[in-house]
């Protein structure tokens, strides 16, 4: 039989480990311990593609759309982005490699999950899991908030996203703060 | 490492950093000469800097180089589109400015063609350099 103090010990754990799954948020996991997508971790896609916005992890969208997206850098949603062929490459093959199909990571995985066979999505706001996501934000907030403007911007309101996690305990918007459940 | 050493090495770096941005600039103006340019003007740069060219997708409006870079060269500018600071342009408070051809080039690529919707002639990008390295 267990001695008093090892049964409080027993049943303080126990007592902790239903309070972090009930704690947790609508995926009913336990505590995470990892990212939501794979951090940048490449210096290169990090320089080139950060030097103009958010470095977005590749695990964000499939394969298909970063092909896509990285054939026509010379119209990048309007703008001149144009690379030399082997930066191109090289670019391609890490995003391809961490792409949302290509990823362990969950919320990659529901984001490839979410994207319909034959569609192609350029913008990672356009990929059905991410819309339904943000699908409650009013435009106070987001497109007429002067420091968010744009969905776009993801760093804008979740402060952990160079990190690859975007855990709603984590979100900020600005001259908001945080969003309640 | 002694710190003797580490100090000397940096100093050196520094020292290094400081003259490349002169002999890069130098190095690509005489590429730009052998490409067909004739004497590079820093007024004639200014201008070009300064110019604003119709923006071929909303009509009224005009794109030029201080719609991001803005007017002051030695401030930061802003990405119009994405918001990013863009550090500033004047090698006189931001040693990292033309210190690197590649990276020259390829933005020399990018914003003329979405500015005027064209690559900038050997001779516009001399001049325009010329007048960055005066700021």
């Amino acid at each position: 039989m267990f001695n008093s103090k090892g049964s409080i010990l027993i049943l303080t754990s126990l007592l902790v480990i239903s309070l972090q799954a009930m704690g947790d948020d609508d995926e009913h996991e336990g505590k995470r311990n990892r990212a939501d997508v794979a951090p940048v971790n490449n210096a290169a896609y990090a320089e080139e593609c950060g030097a103009c916005h958010f470095a977005y992890p590749p695990g964000l969208l499939p394969t298909r759309s970063w092909e896509k997206l990285m054939s026509r850098l010379d119209d990048h949603f309007g703008e001149n982005a144009e690379l030399s062929a082997d930066i191109v490459k090289t670019l391609t093959v890490y995003m391809i490699t961490n792409s949302a199909d290509h990823s362990t990571f969950r919320r990659s995985k529901q984001i490839a999950d979410s994207v319909k066979k034959g569609s192609t999505p350029l913008r990672i706001t356009e990929t059905p899991f991410v819309k339904r996501e943000h699908r409650e934000l009013s435009e106070r907030l987001v497109q007429d908030n002067p420091q968010v403007k744009s969905l776009s911007r993801c760093d804008a309101c979740h402060t952990n996203a160079a990190k690859g996690s975007f855990d709603e305990d984590e979100i900020n918007i600005p001259g908001h703060g945080r969003i309640e459940d | 490492m002694p710190m003797v050493n580490k100090v000397m090495i940096i100093l050196a770096t520094l020292l290094f950093t400081g003259l490349a941005n002169a002999t890069v600039v130098d190095d690509l103006l005489k590429e730009y000469q052998s490409a067909g340019a004739a004497e590079f003007d820093a007024e004639r740069g200014d201008k070009l800097w300064h110019k604003e060219y119709p923006d071929p997708d909303a009509a009224g409006k005009t794109r030029g180089c201080t719609l991001c870079h803005t007017t002051d060269l030695r401030a930061s500018g802003k990405h119009v589109r994405t918001g990013k600071v863009i550090e500033p342009m004047a090698p006189s408070v931001n040693k990292e400015r033309l210190t690197d051809p590649k990276f020259i080039e390829k933005w020399f690529t990018r914003n003329c063609k979405w500015v005027i919707g064209r690559e900038c002639t050997p001779q516009e990008k001399g001049d325009v350099l010329k007048f960055l390295m005066t700021q």
